[in-house]
Parts: structure tokens; C-alpha cells; sequence
């Protein structure tokens, strides 16, 4: 499928940028929070003053994508979100306690579906078509692509609006470091990779995609194939997973020009790239994108962007490993994992 | 009435208003200020919490929540008491 | 349609909610007129003897027990569990882990039920609350907790919008079917009671005291209720294996979106109306081919009447069987698409028209009626099964007798 249009908004200096930044955002942190654009130019004020920050991101970058494509109004919409509007349902629960189920506020309560976002999207554009929203960790944003796609297969969209959006809130970043998954010392996003120890960095984001069947003169990219695989048993089965993926497309491994893979710092989750690194991609240049936008299970939302945008505009030394690229990339390969569980597999190339 | 005006801003979220902005008598709903169903709900839990009125039949709404002027005459009138 | 579409059948059926553990009890409520609603008795809150839900009559361990899970695992994946496993041992699939077997269940709660406990001690000292509590939060993972379980790994997903998720789950999952992507799918969706949907239903006032009364004028509102429902969708490759009758085709399905207030339906019922045409386009039936529509009929005000407007406008003058089994199961939420898809596909199986509990007035802006009476021996060979979601997210269902 054609990526007509893409739109970020992410910890680096995406939104609107229609190349990569020429500079890094460097952060001494471990939770990175998204750059965000004045969103009263976005998004209707009338419908801005109900929206917590993921649903403005979300509307936000909808629309800028929507503007981009030259798009008023697309024939569907499939969002993927892991935790959905987690601020409404904090501010829901708390009230719900600390006032023992009295004076609750229905504002929040609405706000907090999972579905929120592709709803307000839909309902800032008057879209009646196809609208759907998958919250599986870490293929939130796979399954939307899926779904997305076969709508264009069966000629049901000529055209799908597909995106992601995830946030870290203060309450949601303290139960999730609970679970030992951030450093617990800061650390600069620029030596995440290169110094890997226990833990990643916290990170959000929402990025949208405008897909369509046919090609035009001014698309981004391809999106040849996506795949996911879950829990899989070690480096053999992954490494035949993405074996049968690329030869799917009568490719290997030595075709890729690059790699993007979602190594995040930490030792154990790094090990199955660095095995990878080693073997299947000795010969390939490989560069990573966590140290960008943080950890978080719609993170390859942010990486299909990366590779999209590198597509399209060439590299302007963004990352690692791509500024040693002889020339713009014509095929890129994304894999990435959530914590060892969900899988997935991207292949970009130039149109 | 401009206490409440400076309430209902705040419940709202109605963040290019002021009160000087809002009529006493200006329609609040469909016209006027445009308000809509989540924004009666959210009233009814502004009076409670503000003014301990509980409005437990929504139907009433609609004539309670007409306009400022409405509303502040219904506060004074059940202020404390449960409806 | 725009090519030939491969056919997907339904091999297998699963379900549990206030009325019924698995099929056959489900079955015995209905043709025994018995509702499930009661007073609140799994959950401690302020809302005990004064809102009415409708509970599936077991504790977390029971449930548990039946599923073969952990009682400290969320209550939405112990009914998804019980209601999945009744599904696939109905389609007599023993084989899943050599067929691409998909998992699509749809859920609104995740593990709220226990993250809302373990918020209680954490909001007050983010070091306190039990950790456990809280790992199954997210609805993706109450989803890989039954995949798991379910000895499913080749393809699971998880769908979330509100009312309409289960439903949404069901054609995604047929769709991964069509496009040979999958042989076999479990879909459906799942939802358990939390004290966090009954406070948030309740603020937006659309709760009903008594037992509701869908699709009745002096209608007052929804009782909330809880459920799993899961059907088994297959290839026709994979039926030809099978030794049993499919109960079903799903032969229509559309999801479109109302696009008009984040809670509230449009008066006219655009979005449903949008669904029920979609629908029967891709069917390649008309109108005068439903036999039965299972109604999304919550018994609020709002849906009820933006629904019976979409009906009126699509099905006038001849209207077929209707009723809303929400009148038994309660709204069961993520869960209602696939509970009353199940419910939609023993309607075909066994001839039967559902009764609407409770009704007495017509509505004053339609010219039809629910049926009241539970119907048997009926020619049923078309189902149309509806589910309208906050968001605006309408879809509609149709099923139809395998052959026709």
C-alpha cells in the first residue's frame, strides 16, 4: 500500500517536519514527553476544551496528516492505542474514591474509552465510514495497519486514515517504574543504546498514516508487507520468522538498506538484536529509534514514521548508523519487539 | 450570578470565555452558549458539589439550566434541600 | 460486494452471562422467560439495593475453576476463558495449534476490577498497592491471559469501542478468514462489572432503577450486566473437516460512524441507519429477507429511539421479528456484539424468536412493536444483530442459515 501522508508528534521535533531534524533532542531523563504543537491551531475549540492531552495528540496529528494527504475528509479511520486515555480514567477513579461514588464527573468517564480518539477524529471531519481501534500492547498499532489494509484490499476505502497514540502520565509512570522497567538513574536519550544496562526510558507518541491502494505522484513510501508474531521460542524462531517475511517478498536480509530495529537500552530486551546484529544483519546497516521517542507498545508508530520520512527525504544525520548510508535508502526493514511478547515486522521501500 | 458565571467556566473548561462574556439571560444550551447533554450532566454535578442541590430528575434540567439567571434563582430556592 | 467473497462459517458457540453459565442454560432462560437482572452482590459500592444489574451468577472462583485460570486474574478474562473454551469444544477443534488459529476478543474493562482496588491504596502512597493488581490493567493483556490459555498464538488482537466491540471483533476476524490470512478464528468479546463503569454510567444518568424496559415509551434507562461470548468462525476449507452442521454464515457485516456527539445518537439514527444498509449491501439481501433483528435496545431514551428511527426509515412498511435480549443479559457492554451474536446464531439454529422482557407502550414515533412472546418453530433464516457504541461507533450484523 501507498503512504500518501504521515503526520508525528513525538519527543523530537516532528510534527510538521516534513525531513528529519537535522538535530537530536537531548534529554537527561527517563521519561521523555512529547514536543507539542499549539494544538488550538488543530483541532476545533469547541471540542479542544473536553480533550485531555492523548486525545488532542491524537486529533492532532490526524489532522495534520489529513492535511498533508490534501484530504478533507478519509473514507475510514483505525487508531491503536495499548492504554488508551489513561489521564480521564485517573482523574475518574480518583474522584470516584476520594468521593466515595458521589459528585462524579461524567467528562472524564466518557473521555476514557479506548475508542475516544478515532471518535473525536471522526467527529471533527463528519467521517461516517469504517472506525475502529485496536488496544493489544504492543500490535495496537499493527492490527490497525492489518485492518487497515484489507479495507483496501476489498475496495471498502479507497483511502484509510490509520494512526496510534499512546501517552505516559505521572500515575502511569510510577506504577509502570514499579515494575523495575526504566533506569532508575537518568540518563541522556543520546547514550541509551550505546550504554545499555537494566531498564529503558519511558516515552509517547502519536503518529498517523494516510494509506491508499492506488499510487499517486506525491506518496512517501510503500508499505510492502507487516507481520507480527507472538512469544516466540528464542533467536532461531525469530530469525525465521523474518527469513519467511522477507523471501515472502522474494527478499533477504542483504536487500534491506537498513535496518531499524527497537533496541531500548536495556540488557535483556537488547540481547535478541545484538544476536541479530551479528548474524542475520552482519552485512546490513543498522540504526535504532527508542533513544528518540522512548519505550512504549505503540512505539513502531514512531519507527514507520523514521522509516517513511528517511524514504522520502534522505537522511540529515538524525541517527546512528544512518549517516554512515552512502545514499537515501530505497528498503527498509523494521523490526521491533514488546518485551519479548509481540513482534513486528515492517518492510518500507521508495515508491 | 458572577461567581457563578466564574464556576461554570471552570467546570466546562470553557477556556476562551469569560464572565463578562456570558449573558444573565443568555440561552445556555443549543443557542447562546451552545452547551450540550455532557455539559448538563456536568452542571448538575457542579450544583452539588457547589451547592449541595442535588437534581436527581434530568428532565428537569432543561428549565433549571435555561439560563444564568435561571439557574441562580433555583440555587437560592433549594440551596441545601434535596430535589 | 466487489468480488467473491469466500464464505465464513459459524462452527462453534460459546457463551455466559446473568442468564446462563454456557448454552444450553442460556437456552432454558429464554424459553423460561427469565430475566438475570438483581441487586449488586460481586462488588462493594454505594450503589448496592439501589441500581439493578445483571451479574453472571458465579464468583471469581467459580469462574475460575471452569476456565482453568488463576481467581486472581482479572474477572474479564475468567469469563472470556469460559465462554472461548465452551465455543471451541462446541466446533470440535482439537487441532488449533496446526491451523493459523486467530484470537480477536473485544473488551472495555480490562483488569479494572482489580487495578480499581489496587488504585484505592496507591493514590494515597504511590509505594502501596499490590502490584498484581494491576499487571492485567491493559484490555490487550486480559486478551493474551485467554490466548494463552487457549493454547492460541498465531494471531490475537484485541478491540475496543464501547458497545460495538465485540461485534467489530467478530467481522475483523472473518475478514482475516476472507483474506486467507487465518483458518479459523475465536472471536467475540468479553466484559465484567466494575465499580468504575457503574459510577460512570451512572453520572451520565441513563441507568434505570427497575428492570429496563427497551424499546418501551416509559422506558427510564439500561441495567448494566456482564458476559462472554465467543463465536468460532471457520473457512470453508476447514468446515469441510469438520464433522459438524455450521450454525451459520456471517454473511453481512458493516461498521460506520454516527460522527455526531461522543455519547449521544443522532435523532435520526444516521450512523445505525448507515450500519443496517451496509450490512445488507454486503449480504446481498433485502429488507423483506430478515426473519429477526436482535436490537442493540439498551432502554435509554437516547439509543432506543435513534435506533427504532434508523428501523422505521429502512425496514417501513413491513417490519420483521424484533427484540432486544437486553431485556435479559442486561447491556454486557464489550460483550453484547458477540453475546447476542451467539444469541443471533441460536435464533437460526433452533427457530426461535426472542421475547422483549417488560414492554407495554409502543414508542410514539414508530409504527412497530417488539415482539413480547417467546416464538418457536420459526423460520428463521436471516438474523440482523445490531450494536451502537459511544463514539458513534455503529455496527450491524448478518447472519444467515448455511445453504440459503
Amino acid at each position: 500500500m501507498f503512504i500518501r501522508a504521515l503526520a508525528s508528534i513525538s519527543p523530537q521535533h516532528t510534527f510538521g517536519a516534513d525531513e528529519l531534524p537535522s538535530e537530536i533532542v537531548t534529554y537527561h531523563t527517563n521519561r521523555l514527553a512529547c514536543i507539542e504543537p499549539d494544538y488550538k491551531a488543530w483541532v476545533d475549540l469547541k471540542m479542544i476544551r473536553r480533550m485531555s492531552r492523548i486525545i488532542k495528540m491524537g486529533v492532532a496529528a490526524a489532522s495534520l496528516c489529513l492535511k498533508n494527504a490534501g484530504l478533507e475528509v478519509p473514507d475510514a479511520i483505525v487508531t491503536g492505542s495499548a492504554y488508551g486515555c489513561l489521564e480521564d480514567t485517573g482523574i475518574f477513579l480518583n474522584r470516584m474514591i476520594e468521593f466515595n461514588e458521589e459528585m462524579l464527573n461524567p467528562t472524564a468517564f466518557i473521555q476514557s474509552t479506548h475508542n475516544t480518539v478515532a471518535a473525536q477524529i471522526a467527529l471533527s471531519v463528519k467521517c461516517y465510514g469504517y472506525n475502529n481501534t485496536f488496544v493489544h500492547r504492543g500490535f495496537s498499532f499493527e492490527s490497525a495497519l492489518m485492518d487497515g489494509i484489507m479495507l483496501l484490499k476489498d475496495n471498502d476505502a479507497n483511502n484509510v486514515l490509520v494512526g496510534a497514540a499512546d501517552e505516559i502520565t505521572d500515575i502511569s509512570f510510577a506504577i509502570l517504574r514499579r515494575f523495575g522497567i526504566y533506569r532508575e538513574q537518568e540518563v541522556s536519550n543520546l547514550q541509551l543504546i550505546g550504554e545499555p544496562a537494566r531498564g529503558t526510558i519511558a516515552g509517547e507518541g502519536a503518529a498517523f498514516f494516510l494509506l491508499t491502494k492506488e499510487g499517486s505522484p506525491n506518496d512517501c513510501a510503500t508499505l510492502d508487507a507487516i507481520h507480527c508474531f507472538y512469544k516466540p521460542d528464542g533467536v532461531e524462531e525469530i530469525t525465521s520468522e523474518i527469513d519467511s517475511f522477507l523471501r515472502a517478498q522474494s527478499l533477504a536480509a542483504a536487500d534491506m538498506d537498513l535496518v531499524i530495529n527497537g533496541q531500548n537500552g536495556d540488557l535483556a530486551n537488547d540481547s535478541i538484536y545484538k544476536q541479530l546484529n551479528t548474524m542475520m544483519f552482519a552485512q546490513t546497516p543498522v540504526t535504532q529509534y527508542k533513544h528518540l521517542c522512548g519505550e512504549y507498545p505503540t512505539s513502531s508508530a514512531f519507527a514507520l514514521w523514521y522509516a517513511t520520512t528517511l524514504i522520502k527525504n534522505g537522511n540529515t544525520g538524525f541517527g546512528a548508523g544512518i549517516d554512515t548510508l552512502s545514499s537515501k535508502p530505497r528498503k527498509i526493514l523494521i523490526y521491533n519487539h514488546y518485551k519479548n511478547i509481540h513482534h513486528s515486522l515492517f518492510l518500507v521501500s521508495a515508491c | 450570578m458572577y461567581d457563578l458565571k466564574t464556576q461554570i467556566i471552570e467546570q466546562l473548561n470553557l477556556q476562551d470565555k469569560k464572565p463578562e462574556d456570558i449573558g444573565d439571560d443568555e440561552p445556555l444550551f443549543v443557542e447562546g452558549l451552545g452547551l450540550d447533554s455532557i455539559d448538563a450532566l456536568e452542571l448538575i454535578v457542579l450544583l452539588q458539589q457547589n451547592y449541595k442541590i442535588k437534581l436527581s430528575n434530568a428532565e428537569d434540567g432543561p428549565k433549571v439550566f435555561r439560563s444564568i439567571r435561571t439557574m441562580a434563582e433555583y440555587i437560592t430556592e433549594h440551596q441545601g434541600k434535596k430535589v | 460486494m466487489n468480488y467473491s467473497d469466500p464464505v465464513v462459517y459459524v462452527a462453534g458457540l460459546g457463551v455466559i452471562s446473568a442468564i446462563g453459565n454456557n448454552v444450553p442454560e442460556t437456552l432454558a432462560a429464554f424459553s423460561n422467560q427469565q430475566p438475570g437482572m438483581g441487586d449488586i452482590t460481586m462488588l462493594d459500592t454505594i450503589h448496592r439495593t439501589q441500581l439493578p444489574v445483571a451479574e453472571v451468577k458465579l464468583n471469581n472462583h467459580e469462574l475460575a475453576g471452569l476456565g482453568g485460570m488463576q481467581p486472581t486474574q482479572p474477572r474479564t478474562a475468567l469469563l472470556s476463558m469460559v465462554a472461548a473454551r465452551e465455543a471451541l469444544s462446541d466446533a470440535g477443534i482439537s487441532n488449533i495449534d496446526q491451523l493459523r488459529t486467530g484470537f480477536i476478543s473485544a473488551n472495555t474493562t480490562g483488569g479494572m476490577d482489580l487495578s480499581e482496588n489496587f488504585f484505592s491504596e496507591f493514590r494515597k502512597d504511590h509505594k502501596a498497592g499490590n502490584l498484581h493488581d494491576v499487571i492485567n490493567h491493559e484490555c490487550g493483556t486480559v486478551t493474551d491471559l485467554v490466548a494463552d490459555a487457549l493454547g492460541v498464538h498465531h494471531y490475537i488482537s484485541t478491540i475496543s469501542t464501547a458497545c460495538s466491540s465485540s461485534a467489530n471483533a467478530i467481522f475483523f476476524g472473518a475478514r482475516l478468514i476472507r483474506h486467507n490470512m487465518l483458518d479459523l478464528v475465536i472471536a467475540g468479546g468479553t466484559d465484567a462489572l466494575t465499580k468504575f463503569t457503574i459510577n460512570g454510567f451512572n453520572t451520565l444518568m441513563i441507568l434505570d432503577k427497575e428492570f429496563c424496559k427497551p424499546f418501551d415509551e416509559n422506558r427510564k434507562g439500561l441495567n448494566l450486566g456482564e458476559g462472554a461470548g465467543y463465536v468460532v468462525l471457520v473457512s470453508e476449507k476447514l468446515l469441510k473437516g469438520l464433522k459438524k452442521k455450521p450454525y451459520a454464515t456471517l454473511s453481512g457485516y458493516a461498521n460506520t460512524n454516527d460522527a455526531y456527539h461522543q455519547t449521544a445518537s443522532s435523532p435520526e439514527g444516521t450512523g445505525s441507519w448507515l450500519a443496517m444498509t451496509g450490512a445488507l449491501k454486503r449480504s446481498g439481501l433485502s429488507t423483506g429477507d430478515i426473519d429477526y433483528i436482535n436490537l442493540h435496545g439498551t432502554g435509554t431514551q437516547n439509543n432506543d429511539v435513534a435506533e427504532g428511527t434508523a428501523i422505521q426509515r429502512l425496514f417501513a412498511p413491513v417490519f420483521p421479528y424484533m427484540s432486544s435480549t437486553k431485556s435479559f443479559t442486561g447491556h454486557t457492554l464489550g460483550a453484547s456484539g458477540s453475546i447476542e451474536a451467539v444469541f443471533s446464531c441460536l435464533a437460526i439454529e433452533h427457530g426461535i424468536i426472542y421475547p422483549n422482557l417488560r414492554f407495554s407502550t409502543q414508542m410514539k414515533e414508530l409504527s412497530f412493536m417488539p415482539e413480547t412472546k417467546y416464538l418457536s418453530n420459526q423460520p428463521v433464516n436471516h438474523v440482523m444483530s445490531n450494536s451502537f457504541g459511544f463514539g458513534g461507533n455503529c455496527s450491524s450484523l448478518i447472519f444467515s442459515k448455511a445453504g440459503i
